[in-house]
């Protein structure tokens, strides 16, 4: 680990100091009754400065960013702004003081127009038009082009993003505070908005910025301040460091790379899709078209691609949630079965791991052995009990025992409800019920979404083994850099369409950037078959 | 038919449509700001004893109409306490309010059966009024029925054009989002609420003001549940509520109508004829899912309870 880590005291600020900073926090602290999201936290903000705030799932980075935005009051602690202490009561309170927020999960309205959106941020919009007119210019000016007339309904994740950008540009920000704004984009959307960023940073515009992308923190920001269990634990220059020693200080250990498994040895096939197609059931949802893809055993097989794209679909159809009139379109171990439902998919030997873990995936008030009976009720009766239809919870506790011990779910006792477990813990939960029936085929939707660093990387090294044990493991996944991760071969679904299946070491994360927008239509997407079919040149 | 019959059969529409379109009115902003309010049958009921004991007891049908909005207005606390501060379910709250109205209702005009009400005049403009046929018709109503156009005009104007309006609809859709905006959600549906109340009580009112001036119990017959469907059937579009109203009470008039003429069709059936249709259009709505669903305000229903 490189040096320049500064002690918790901080840099040493003196008082006459302070007036340098935009924003500065001091001592905050938040209590949620007895659990402490933030202690002691300081942070300060030059003007001009993109600085990270770092740290894992539940480190307090929302908690803190919410208190400068005035959704949260602080338990204790002051905030400064230029130098002069402010109560931030809320946010409209901020956004006079020049604070704008984009949210990681955005804050916008479906049903209304790009303008109509913009306007309930600005207390001052009366005229429609004007105001329409004024958005068209910022966001040429900055590259960040929309259609104030559109209804966000109907608008790409990339473009709802533009929207909350340009939303906070109108109000022109001294502060931009930007939760985990990548998470959803594609690495040119990224691209483009650190262009954006970097050029908001050298007009005088501090941004705050919070990601799990280490890499792009490294290249984006200036300066960062790390949280770990609500506290800083360091504040360093993110240029001077590498991604594992900020992820050590992240973590507090080192985070485990995943092992490599042994070569692959192409099996039987496992699941095999054909021409597999699904209307929309909604008018927000995406149609499946010609959906093909063959799965074989011991590999596994990534699915990237933009959320809302037709990756629940896709999981729908194939989990038997959604079922098809052709039983030749799914087929599972050789066996073809479209028109059959879930329960009977699972009998060929299939698992599925749905996107939402609480109320998809397990029932919130459910212990957990009942949740274990929910995917797995043939198990548990033998043909007496089949009969009566009584189930073994003896066999259920010791199936929730195994699989807790085994995947390291942390809980407050033996059994208790799935609700009250943590987003990571629950993660490993639901993920560890399907692996331990070793199953032949897993599906599984977003298998680390919100989980933190630990716990996402003891589940990919589960689906790793299972694949090398002899399964068949399909992968959707909207974190790139767990499908390189983990995957063998990755296709790419947009706009309900996939892409075929490439081979893991060719791809490059630009390829699969391309396949995400490439479907989107026009002559983007001929340039971008182009610039494909070049890169698929160079890499053969 | 010759024109006076006719003239007749469309002043009644007229009649039978306001009420419809009073109360639809207010539950339709009520749900644009995202909360489901059953409670309109009871609501109407109430300002319908209201408005008819304020206008017998002071003489004046005028302070009848703002004793009927303010009874219906006044039923929507309880709903907005419970369902707004006390996160309560809606659908629940609702219902239970619609039966406490009648009950309290019942109650309250024990003593007006059967009692000579006092009725909201007609306009009477000396040359308009007189005009032949289209004169009764268009200058001739009570202010109850212009009023009611009039604040569908202004109720879509607002909605759609105000700022009020553009917060009313950002509740209703995504209440989360408007509240990290800065806007409070519970007063925005607090008045959402006790306007929706309000307008109710002025559609009861007008049964027992202006439709029929006496007090009968359950007087509403069901005109809160069409008032309810109304609203889902104009998709939450004031414009499209105005001509549901006027068809609804066109069926209900059109079935007295053809009951007179004595045509062998047994009465039941031709008074089940509103609630028929009713049925077969949202029957109709809800087989165009997709699109009645992109219409909906998306947090219809739905609780909310901000962070701390």
């Amino acid at each position: 680990m490189s040096a320049s880590v500064t002690a918790e005291a901080g840099a040493g600020r003196g008082e006459a100091e302070t007036s340098e900073f935009l924003v500065e926090a001091r001592g905050i602290v938040k209590k949620f009754g007895a659990f402490t999201a933030n202690d002691q936290v300081d942070l300060a903000i030059r003007p001009g400065e993109i600085h990270a705030l770092l740290g894992e799932n539940g480190a307090g980075k929302s908690t803190l960013v919410k208190m400068l935005y005035g959704s949260l009051q602080p338990t204790a602690g002051r905030i400064f702004w230029k130098g002069e202490p402010v109560v931030v009561t809320d946010p409209g309170r901020a956004r006079d003081l020049g604070i704008g927020m984009v949210f990681q999960h955005f804050s916008l309205f479906e049903a209304l127009s790009v303008t109509e959106n913009i306007a309930l941020a600005l207390p001052n919009a009366s005229d429609m038009n004007a105001l329409a007119a004024r958005i068209a210019s910022v966001s040429r000016d900055y590259g960040l082009p929309l259609e104030p007339r559109a209804t966000v309904a109907d608008l790409s994740v990339g473009e709802r993003q533009r929207i909350e950008i340009v939303r906070c540009l109108l109000q022109e920000p001294k502060l931009l505070i930007m939760d985990e704004p990548t998470a959803v984009l594609t690495p040119q959307e990224a691209d483009q908005l650190f262009l954006t960023l970097e050029r908001l940073a050298s007009e005088g515009c501090a941004v705050l910025y919070i990601s799990h992308r280490l890499e792009e923190v490294k290249r984006l920001c200036h300066a960062s301040t790390i949280l770990r269990h609500g506290k800083v634990v360091a504040r360093v220059d993110p240029s001077k460091e590498t991604a594992a020693s900020l992820a050590r200080l992240m973590v507090g250990a080192d985070v485990h790379a995943i092992r490599p498994k042994h070569a692959r040895v192409a099996g039987p096939t496992r699941l095999y899709v054909d021409q597999l197609d699904l209307p929309a059931n909604g008018p927000f949802a995406v149609a499946l078209q010609k959906v093909s893809l063959e799965l074989r055993a011991g590999e596994i097989l990534a699915i990237a691609g933009v959320a809302g794209n037709g990756q629940s679909e896709l999981f729908d159809a194939l989990s038997g949630e959604r079922r098809v009139d052709r039983a030749g379109a799914v087929v599972i171990e050789g066996e073809p079965c479209g028109h059959l439902g879930v329960g009977e998919r699972r009998e060929l030997g299939a698992a599925f791991v749905p996107e939402e873990r609480l109320g998809h995936g397990a029932v919130p008030a459910f212990r957990l052995s009942e949740n274990v009976v929910l995917t797995r009720d043939s198990i548990f009766a033998d043909a007496a009990r089949r009969l009566l239809g009584f189930l073994d919870f003896r066999a259920a506790d010791e199936t929730a025992a195994r699989v807790s011990s085994a995947y390291d779910v942390r809980k407050g006792k033996p059994d208790p409800e799935a609700r009250s477990l943590s987003g990571g813990n629950l993660q490993k939960f639901v993920v560890g019920r399907e692996l331990d029936r070793k199953p032949l085929v897993l599906v599984v939707n977003q298998p680390t979404w919100g989980v933190d660093a630990g716990a996402a990387a003891l589940i990919r090294q589960a689906l790793v083994d299972l694949a090398a044990d002899g399964a068949g493991v399909l992968v959707i996944s909207q974190d790139l850099d767990e499908i390189f991760e983990i995957a063998d071969r990755i296709a790419v679904i947009s706009r309900g369409a996939l892409s075929p299946g490439y081979d893991a070491h060719v791809m490059t994360l630009e390829k699969v950037g391309l396949l995400m927008g490439g479907a989107h239509g026009g002559s983007e997407a001929i340039e971008g078959a182009l610039k494909l079919r070049e890169a698929d040149g160079r890499a053969y | 038919m010759d024109q006076s019959a006719l003239l007749a059969v469309l002043l009644t529409i007229v009649t039978a449509s306001t009420p419809l379109l009073l109360a639809a009115l207010g539950e339709l902003v009520t749900e644009r700001a995202g909360v489901l309010n059953l409670g309109v049958e009871g609501m109407m009921v109430m300002g319908a004893v209201a408005g008819f004991a304020a206008a017998l007891t002071t003489g004046s049908p005028h302070l009848g109409i703002l004793a009927a909005a303010a009874a219906g207005a006044l039923l929507a606390v309880p709903f907005g306490v419970l369902t707004l501060n006390l996160v309560a379910n809606q659908v629940a709250t609702g219902l239970a309010l619609t039966l406490l109205g009648l009950g309290l209702s019942g109650l309250i005009g024990e003593r007006f059966v059967g009692q000579p009400g006092v009725r909201l005049q007609k306009l009477q403009i000396p040359g308009l009024t007189d005009i032949p046929f289209v004169g009764p018709l268009l200058f001739g109503q009570d202010i109850l029925v212009y009023l009611s156009i009039v604040l569908a005009v202004v109720v879509s104007w607002v909605v759609f054009r105000s700022r009020t309006g553009l917060i009313l609809r950002a509740v209703g859709d995504n209440h989360a989002s408007a509240h990290a905006l800065g806007y409070s959600v519970i007063r925005v549906r607090w008045a959402a609420v006790l306007f929706g109340g309000a307008l109710s009580g002025l559609g009861g009112g007008y049964l027992s003001l202006a439709y029929t001036p006496q007090w009968i119990e359950n007087m509403t017959a069901g005109r809160g549940w069409i008032a309810l469907a109304l609203v889902v059937f104009s998709s939450w579009l004031p414009s499209r509520l105005v001509i549901g109203a006027y068809l609804f009470g066109a069926v209900t008039i059109l079935g007295f109508f053809v009951q007179g003429l004595g045509v062998g069709v047994p009465a039941q059936l031709l008074s089940s004829l509103p609630y028929i249709v009713t049925i077969a259009a949202l029957v109709v709505i809800s087989t165009r899912r997709g699109r009645a669903r992109a219409d909906t305000p998306a947090c219809l229903g739905q609780p909310f309870v901000p962070d701390r």
